[in-house]
């Protein structure tokens, strides 16, 4: 693992009607691209819950990509209109969670743009590889460790003198 | 079934696809890296799991190894995840304990490197290994279906469709924008390589179709609205005012000879403007419906509203005109429709080199098409825009077609039909013909054979694709003739060829509305702008809508024959939806976990299909299973995670979140 040169892990949420059938539709044409992504398929790039984006992220994603039709074009006439809205919120969230703006991304992608997968693909992933690792499982894990020290260090003080006097002081008065 | 709610015994296969998956992915590591994973009873490799053994593989290994859970990592699960959820059926196990993995489509076939490809299929392995525990069995839905078909469009493709449905004894509805059905067939003189007469077969069809007692004929409407899906299509249809009360005409077009304009001098769309006619007209003589129509741009009465209403006083008792018709709108409700919108012929003009709109003497091959016709404009006679005969003519082919500054992809009947016209004009005219080709394209039966006879008629074919089309002359001979500029690749230099008459084999493009109607029936386009079928070779005529069709020249250029065959196609398949009489619905619909809804009601607006209610009571929004389709959009925005959606579930995708992050 070490020795393996670092290179980003992608999660992609892709509608089944437009994104998940242009990524066949690229694959079928035989297209060419990074292989960093893995896909995630869902009916509708509505049903994306933004707990499914924080949790790729925790899980060790370094970005996220999410796929619907084009706006009008939903197979179930707006959950892609939806979707942007949560985005949009989300993206600020992210931002003030130190997470930068380019590692979450929605695209458009209608079933006849198996080209357009391997260009937004190949982008994101060069784009994420320029940002580097986000690694939130270790932030997660030096966090706690923090956590863990500070619990500590109450315990100890606890432990020690204020409460310890402060019981005995009880004590003697009593 | 009892083993299904015990612990997960998962079997696990992994197909080769011969070398389409092999090749790229190390197999048999990914069958050995899941062996490993928790729950994973069984790991195997095997060269085509949707082959019948592999089919029966995991039917054995159900019943061997009790297993209550299936993965298969092949190819994409809009192929192949029917074939797979019906052996694990067979196999005893409820259909829905079946997850597909996709390791052809979005790993093999787009990666290069084996080492990256074949982590990627274990960490999509990996996920559906983890997804497919929480697993649970679920029904198909069965939903009764309408057992009416819409057929979009009466082109050759519409009626062919239409009268296949009605004559298995189902009722059609057969909607066509133009004032007659017959589409761009009507136009045509004569049908490659047979030669024989396009009206001659076409015209009994049409009035089959307009007197058939189970297709209900719509021409000048639209089918503007689209509601519903699958099998219970509700479709709002646009009928534009033709100002004749259609039951009432007889079709004696006695109204046309009394019109106040003696002489016919309106723009004839039928004849591409090579012929005229009155602002009371019928298309062409055998138009069906026999009716006439009035044209409101150019009719006295409707424009001015004074007219001595000559036509009225011919109709007499009959009394079938009437001025003041508004446009109307019915609706109906269908199981299928067969959009067969057709195609529209490429705009000459877009390419001024060739000169058509600045040089009278050139013409579109549909142009050509209507002068050659012994009921178009000219009787048959092949003459020039000022009457004299042609002695010379070229035909020049690909226009708009393999063409990257207009249109890339080659409309296939061009070169067929540029021979028909060549074959035609020289048996009219006695001209020299020249055909101008890049490659001569004659893929059909008879079509090679086709070409032999016109070599052995004298035509003379030229290879190279023309620069320009001038009347600039350099010698006496081309004075007062189109010259046509071009370079031989086969006699290796640039001739100058001078003719009368220039005819550009303009290539087949989406209609203007493509796009439009695409929306209207929730259609996909390729990049050409062509409607989309769902698969390029095993279902061509289906959309990824279900129960809509497709058919004709709207998916793509084709000649006659395969029109027809596709139409065929599309009824049968059609058939197939409503004669079984009801349909089964994939069963991954949203349901609410009355314990924990708050009662917010955040979802209830949320739902496109309004499929969300409130019971006032309960203070409970109730999910109603009938109009649930099963985005998921509800699920994702419930505040309070009270809405499960079947096969989609928050606890199956988080799962599968971690898996596929679980890679070393």
């Amino acid at each position: 693992m070490n020795e393996k040169q670092w290179t980003p892990r992608i999660v992609a949420f892709f509608c089944n009607w437009c994104t998940y059938t242009a990524a066949d539709l690229a694959g079928v044409s035989r297209l060419k691209y990074a292989p960093n992504m893995r896909v995630i398929r869902i009916m509708c790039s509505g049903r994306v819950d933004p707990q499914f984006i924080l949790e790729a992220f925790a899980k060790g994603a370094d970005g996220v990509l999410i796929g619907g039709c084009h706006p009008n074009d939903c197979h179930y006439a707006e959950g892609n209109y939806k979707m942007l809205r949560r985005f949009q919120l989300l993206q600020r969230m992210l931002k003030d969670m130190g997470i930068e703006e380019d590692r979450l991304r929605l695209e458009w992608i209608s079933a006849a743009e198996g080209e357009k997968v391997k260009t937004v693909m190949n982008d994101m992933v060069a784009k994420v590889t320029a940002m580097g690792p986000l690694g939130m499982p270790g932030r997660f894990a030096d966090w706690d460790k923090e956590m863990e020290h500070l619990e500590a260090a109450v315990a100890t003080a606890e432990a020690g003198q204020p409460a310890h006097s402060h019981s005995q002081q009880e004590v003697k008065h009593a | 079934m009892d083993n299904q709610r015990n612990e997960p015994r998962i079997g696990f296969y992994v197909c080769h696809c011969g070398t389409n998956i092999a090749g790229m992915v190390d197999c048999p590591a990914v069958a050995q890296y899941v062996s490993r994973l928790p729950n994973v009873v069984l790991s195997r490799d095997y060269k085509y799991m949707c082959s019948d053994p592999g089919q029966e593989l995991i039917q054995q290994d159900i019943r061997e190894h009790r297993l209550n859970r299936i993965v298969v990592a092949s190819c994409s699960p809009l192929l192949h995840e029917k074939t797979f959820r019906g052996a694990t059926e067979k196999g005893g196990l409820n259909p829905f304990f079946f997850h597909m993995v996709n390791i052809r489509e979005h790993d093999s076939w787009v990666h290069t490197d084996k080492q990256a490809a074949t982590e990627k299929a274990k960490s999509l392995a990996h996920a559906a290994i983890h997804r497919v525990r929480f697993h649970k069995p679920l029904e198909v839905k069965q939903v009764p279906i309408h057992p009416a078909v819409l057929v979009v469009g009466g082109g050759i493709a519409g009626i062919h469709a239409a009268m296949t449905l009605a004559n298995a004894g189902k009722k059609v509805y057969l909607v066509e924008r133009e004032p007659s059905i017959g589409g761009h067939m009507a136009k045509f003189d004569k049908t490659f390589p047979t030669l024989d007469c396009a009206a001659c077969i076409l015209t009994p069809k049409m009035s089959e179709v307009g007197a058939h007692p189970n297709i209900t004929l719509w021409t000048y409407s639209e089918a503007m609205k689209m509601e519903g899906y699958v099998g219970n299509y509700t479709v709002t249809i646009r009928h534009k005012p033709r100002y004749i009360i259609e039951d009432a005409c007889v079709g004696c077009l006695e109204c046309i000879d009394a019109c106040v304009y003696k002489q016919p001098k309106f723009f004839d769309e039928f004849n591409m403007g090579l012929g005229k006619r009155k602002p009371v007209y019928i298309p062409f003589p055998q138009a069906t419906p026999q009716v006439v129509l009035i044209d409101p741009e150019t009719c006295l009465n409707l424009k001015t509203g004074k007219c001595k209403k000559t036509c009225v006083e011919a109709c007499a008792d009959r009394k079938a005109i009437d001025f003041t018709q508004k446009e109307t709108f019915s609706e109906i409700k269908v199981g299928a429709i067969i959009v067969a919108t057709g195609f529209k012929s490429f705009d000459a003009q877009r390419i001024p080199q060739y000169g058509y709109g600045t040089y009278p003497n050139v013409y579109t091959a549909l142009e050509i098409e209507r002068l050659v016709n012994a009921s178009g404009p000219t009787g048959g006679e092949v003459v020039l825009r000022d009457g004299k005969k042609p002695k010379s003519i070229g035909i020049i082919h690909c226009v708009g077609s393999r063409d990257h500054k207009t249109n890339r992809w080659c409309s296939r009947v061009c070169c067929m039909y540029s021979m028909k016209l060549a074959h035609l004009l020289k048996e009219h005219t006695e001209a020299e013909v020249y055909s101008f080709y890049i490659d001569m394209r004659t893929p059909g039966k008879g079509y090679e054979e086709f070409y032999g006879k016109l070599l052995d008629e004298g035509v003379q074919f030229v290879r190279g694709r023309v620069g320009e089309v001038t009347d600039w002359a350099f010698t006496k001979e081309e004075e007062g003739k189109l010259v046509i500029r071009v370079e031989d690749t086969l006699a290796g230099y640039v001739r100058r060829i001078p003719v009368d008459m220039v005819v550009l084999a303009t290539g087949l493009e989406p209609q203007a509305d493509a796009q439009e109607v695409r929306r209207r029936f929730n259609m996909s386009c390729g990049t050409e702008g062509f409607f989309l079928e769902r698969h390029p070779k095993l279902a061509p005529v289906n959309t990824f809508t279900d129960g809509i069709l497709l058919a004709g020249c709207c998916q793509g250029p084709k000649d006659i024959p395969d029109t027809v065959a596709q139409a065929g196609a599309a009824a049968a398949e059609a058939l197939v939806l409503i004669d079984k009489g009801h349909i089964e619905q994939e069963p991954n619909t949203a349901f609410i976990h009355e314990e924990d809804c708050s009662g917010c009601k955040s979802c209830i607006p949320l739902c496109p299909y309004s499929a969300i209610l409130f019971n006032e009571e309960t203070r409970k929004a109730i999910i109603n299973q009938a109009l649930c389709k099963g985005c998921g959009t509800c699920v994702a925005s419930c505040p309070s995670g009270s809405i499960e959606q079947n096969l989609f579930d928050d606890e199956e995708i988080f799962s599968e979140i971690e898996g596929v992050l679980a890679y070393e």
